[in-house]
C-alpha cells in the first residue's frame, strides 16, 4: 500500500504513515428541525406531534444516564452554541485538522430513528438523516464519509435504502446499532446483508440501541458502567448469531466493522464457538467451516474504547488472535471516552502494526 | 484406575483432586414424590405434573450427556453407581461435588419452585450423599428470596452440603440488592455462591432476543456469566460481603481475562457512580471468584493456553472439575489440553479446599 503525504497536525501519530482514519465520529442535529427538509409534511407531523420512541420508557432522557451531558466531552460544545459535533467549523477546528485526519466516519446516532416502535417513522427519519449528512456535512467536507442509516427492524425498508446510495462514494459503509430487536442472523435482516454485499459495502454495527429486552439474559442492571459493560455481551451475541446462522455462507463477500463493542472478547468467543460448534455440528449443517474461520474472514473491530490490559502487552497476544489486519482506528469524537490517537494506541505495538490500524487497514476496507 | 495426573504419558499421581462440578440427574418428578408434603405430592400427581425439563440441556443433545454415559435408552445417569464407575472411581477422586440441575427455577410459582428445591435437595442427601462418603453436594436454591435463605439454613447445618447453587440466567441480575439476603446467610455459614450455566427463561439467552439454535443457545451462557459478575461487582456485593466466595461452573473460563480489563476500565471512567466499588474490579474479582475449568474454551496448544493463564494473572482461580455427565472431553482427558502439569496440583487439590472451608473439615456430618 502506498504512503501517505503526512499531514501536519499537532495530534497526528508519527507512525499515520498508510493515512489517519477516524471510524467512529457522532455528528449530531443542533435541533430536530435540521431534519424538516427532509420530511414530508405528514412525517413532519408525527415526529413533532409524537416524538421518537425506542424501545423504552424514556421520552426524554436516557434509561442509564450518561456520565456526561450528552455522553459528551466537555470541551466539544461549540463555542458559537449549539450540541457537541453539530457544528461543522469546529468539528473541522477540534478534530480534523487538529489530529491531520485523512478521513473520518460519520455514524449518526439518535436521534435517528434507528430502532423506532414505529416502522414508518424510522423509514423516514433514515432517509432523512442520509440526506442531511450530505447536505450539512460530507457536501462541505470531503474528508468526511457518511454511513448509510437503515430502518433496520424492517429487512426491506432498509435494503431499499442501501440500493438508493449504493454506487454513492461519499458513502462508505452501512449502519445498524448493536441492540436490534432480535438477533442479526435472524432471516428478517437477511435482505440488509443482502443489499450490503450487493453494494459492496462493509456494515458497521455501533455499541448502543435498545432492543425491547433486558439488558441482560438474567434482567435489567442497576448502572450505567454495566451498560457499558454489556455493549460487549450484545456484541457477542449478535456475532454468534451471524455466524451459526451461516450469514458469511450465504453472503460471502460480506464484512462487518463492530464499532465501540470492544475487541478483547472476540477471540474467547470463537473459541468457544468452535468448541460448541465441534460437539453439536449436526444441528447446524449449513456451516461448512469452524465459527472461527467466519470470524476471523469477516469480522473487523474499531480500537475505541481501546482494551486496557492490567499488563499493557497482554494486547498485543489479542491483536494478534484477532488478526493486525482487522483492526481499525476510531475516536468516539465527541464522547467522553474519547480516543486520542497518539495516546490510545500504544507505542509497544510494532510501527507498522500501528499505521495499519491508523489507517491502511480502513483504506483497504473502505477502498478510499 | 486411571488418574488425571497420569495423562498425557507422563507425571506423578496426584492424591486427593476433588472434582468441582458433577450433575446428578433427577429421573423425574416420581422421583421427588417421597421427599414432598402430603399437599405437593398430591398437587404434583393431580395436576399431572410428571416432568420438568429445562430447554438450557435438551436431553439428547450430544452435549448434554456423553455418549458411553448414558443408558440402554440413552437417559442421563441417575444412581450413585454410575458416577462412581464413570467419574469418582475412574479418576480417583477424593471427593466430588453435585450441582443439580433439576431445574427448580423454572416454575413461575415461588411455592412449587420452593417445594421441588426442598426435594431435590433431600433427594440427592438420601440418594447420593448417604451412599457415598466422598460425594458433596450444593443445596439448589429456589427462586424466591426469603425461600432461598430458608433452604440454606435448613441445610446448612449438614456440612456435606458445601455451596448454594443459582443459575447465570434468572430474573434479576444477581448482585442487585433483593438477593443480598441469600449472599448473607451463605457468608454467614461459609459456603460459596455457585453460579452454574443455565437459564431460568424469564428473558431470552440473548440481550437482543431468541437465537435460532442451541450452538447459539449454549454460547450465551458466558453472556450470562458475564453480566451476573459485572452485577455482583458494581452492586457491592464483594463490598458488603467480604468473604463470600463465589464459583463460576460451566463457564467456559477463556472470556475473564478481557473480561476484566474492560470492567476495571469502565471502571476508572464511571466509578463516581458506584463510590463503594473502591479498588480495581480485576483485584476483587480475582479475591473472590473461582471458576470450574469445563469446559475451557481455548485452543489446545500449550503456547496459547499459557498466553491466556497469564492473561488471567492468577493460579488461584480455576478449578478442577469434569462436568459429568456433560460431554467436554474424550475418554480421560479429563483436563483441559495445554493446562501446564506444574498446575495440576493446585487446580486439582490446593484451589477447591481453599475455595470450599468444608471439604478442609473432612469426614460427614
Amino acid at each position: 500500500m502506498n504512503l501517505v503525504r503526512p499531514i501536519a497536525a499537532p495530534g497526528r501519530p508519527a507512525a499515520a504513515t498508510l493515512g489517519l482514519i477516524d471510524c467512529d465520529i457522532h455528528p449530531r442535529v443542533r435541533d430536530l428541525g435540521e431534519f424538516r427538509p427532509f420530511l414530508s409534511d405528514a412525517e413532519w407531523h408525527r415526529l413533532a406531534t409524537y416524538g421518537i420512541h425506542a424501545r423504552h420508557g424514556f421520552a426524554k432522557g436516557y434509561p442509564f444516564p450518561k456520565a456526561a451531558p450528552l455522553a459528551c466531552r466537555r470541551d466539544a460544545w461549540p463555542p458559537g452554541g449549539g450540541p457537541p459535533a453539530s457544528d461543522l467549523p469546529f468539528l473541522q477546528h477540534q478534530l480534523l485538522d487538529q489530529y491531520g485526519l485523512d478521513f473520518g466516519v460519520l455514524n449518526p446516532l439518535q436521534p435517528s430513528g434507528q430502532g423506532d416502535v414505529n416502522d414508518g417513522l424510522s423509514i423516514a427519519l433514515a432517509r432523512a438523516v442520509n440526506e442531511w449528512q450530505l447536505a450539512h456535512w460530507v457536501d462541505h467536507e470531503p474528508r468526511l464519509k457518511a454511513s448509510i442509516v437503515v430502518p433496520y427492524e424492517d429487512g426491506a425498508a432498509s435494503a431499499a435504502e442501501i440500493r438508493r446510495w449504493a454506487g454513492d462514494k461519499r458513502f462508505c459503509q452501512v449502519l445498524l446499532m448493536s441492540r436490534t430487536c432480535e438477533p442479526l442472523g435472524r432471516q428478517r435482516y437477511w435482505p440488509i446483508w443482502e443489499a450490503a454485499a450487493e453494494a459492496g459495502l462493509p456494515v458497521g454495527i455501533h455499541a448502543f440501541g435498545y432492543s425491547g429486552h433486558a439488558m441482560t439474559n438474567g434482567g435489567w442492571p442497576s448502572f450505567y458502567v454495566e451498560e457499558v459493560q454489556e455493549h460487549a455481551t450484545s456484541a457477542q451475541a449478535q456475532v454468534s448469531s451471524m455466524v451459526v446462522e451461516g450469514i458469511f455462507e450465504r453472503f460471502p463477500t460480506l464484512k462487518v466493522i463492530l464499532i465501540e463493542c470492544g475487541f478483547g472478547w472476540l477471540p474467547s468467543l470463537a473459541w468457544r464457538l468452535d468448541a460448541t460448534w465441534k460437539r453439536l455440528k449436526d444441528e447446524v449443517p449449513h456451516l461448512k467451516r469452524a465459527p472461527s474461520e467466519y470470524m476471523r474472514e469477516h469480522v473487523f473491530v474499531s480500537t475505541q474504547p481501546i482494551e486496557e490490559p492490567e499488563r499493557p502487552e497482554h494486547l498485543l497476544d489479542t491483536m494478534e488472535w484477532i488478526g493486525w489486519d482487522r483492526i481499525l482506528f476510531a475516536s468516539d469524537y465527541p464522547h467522553w471516552d474519547f480516543d486520542d490517537p497518539r495516546l490510545a494506541i500504544p507505542s509497544f505495538i510494532p510501527e507498522e502494526k500501528r499505521a495499519a490500524i491508523y489507517g491502511g487497514n480502513a483504506r483497504r476496507l473502505f477502498g478510499f | 484406575m486411571t488418574s488425571p495426573g497420569q495423562r498425557a504419558g507422563g507425571g506423578t499421581v496426584i492424591q486427593g483432586v476433588i472434582d468441582c462440578d458433577l450433575h446428578p440427574h433427577v429421573p423425574g418428578v416420581a422421583a421427588l414424590l417421597p421427599y414432598m408434603d402430603d399437599y405437593w405430592r398430591h398437587t404434583l400427581v393431580e395436576r399431572g405434573i410428571q416432568v420438568l425439563e429445562s430447554a438450557s440441556y435438551p436431553p439428547n443433545a450430544p452435549s448434554t450427556v456423553r455418549a458411553d454415559w448414558r443408558g440402554a435408552n440413552g437417559q442421563a445417569p441417575a444412581t450413585v453407581d454410575r458416577v462412581q464407575a464413570q467419574a469418582l472411581d475412574r479418576w480417583g477422586a477424593a471427593a466430588g461435588i453435585l450441582n443439580p440441575l433439576f431445574p427448580v427455577q423454572l416454575p413461575f410459582s415461588r411455592d412449587m419452585s420452593a417445594a421441588m428445591a426442598r426435594a431435590v435437595n433431600d433427594w440427592v442427601r438420601a440418594e447420593w450423599l448417604e451412599k457415598d462418603a466422598r460425594l458433596r453436594a450444593a443445596i439448589l436454591l429456589p427462586n424466591g428470596v426469603e425461600e432461598a435463605v430458608a433452604e440454606i439454613e435448613r441445610l446448612a447445618p449438614d456440612h456435606r452440603f458445601v455451596q448454594g447453587l443459582v443459575l447465570c440466567m434468572g430474573e434479576i441480575p444477581l448482585g442487585r440488592r433483593e438477593w443480598w439476603p441469600v449472599h448473607a446467610a451463605l457468608e454467614k455459614h461459609g459456603l460459596p455462591l455457585a453460579i452454574h450455566a443455565g437459564s431460568a427463561w424469564r428473558h431470552p439467552p440473548t440481550s437482543v432476543g431468541w437465537p435460532s439454535w442451541y450452538v447459539e443457545e449454549y454460547a450465551s451462557n458466558s453472556l450470562g456469566f458475564q453480566a451476573s459478575l459485572a452485577s455482583l461487582l458494581t452492586e457491592g456485593v464483594f463490598g458488603k460481603f467480604p468473604n463470600l466466595k463465589v464459583v463460576l461452573a460451566e463457564s467456559g473460563v477463556s472470556w475473564l481475562p478481557s473480561f476484566l480489563w474492560r470492567l476495571t476500565k469502565s471502571w476508572k471512567g464511571v466509578r463516581f457512580e458506584i463510590p463503594w466499588v473502591d479498588r480495581p474490579p480485576a483485584e476483587i474479582i480475582r479475591d473472590h471468584v473461582r471458576l470450574t475449568v469445563r469446559p475451557f474454551d481455548a485452543p489446545e496448544d500449550a503456547d496459547t493456553v499459557s498466553r491466556l493463564l497469564d492473561h488471567l494473572r492468577s493460579d488461584e482461580m480455576l478449578l478442577w472439575a469434569t462436568d459429568w455427565p456433560h460431554a467436554h472431553f474424550e475418554e480421560d482427558a479429563t483436563v483441559p489440553p495445554g493446562l501446564p502439569e506444574g498446575l495440576l496440583p493446585k487446580i486439582m487439590v490446593d484451589n477447591p479446599r481453599a475455595t470450599y472451608a468444608r471439604l478442609r473439615e473432612g469426614g460427614s456430618a
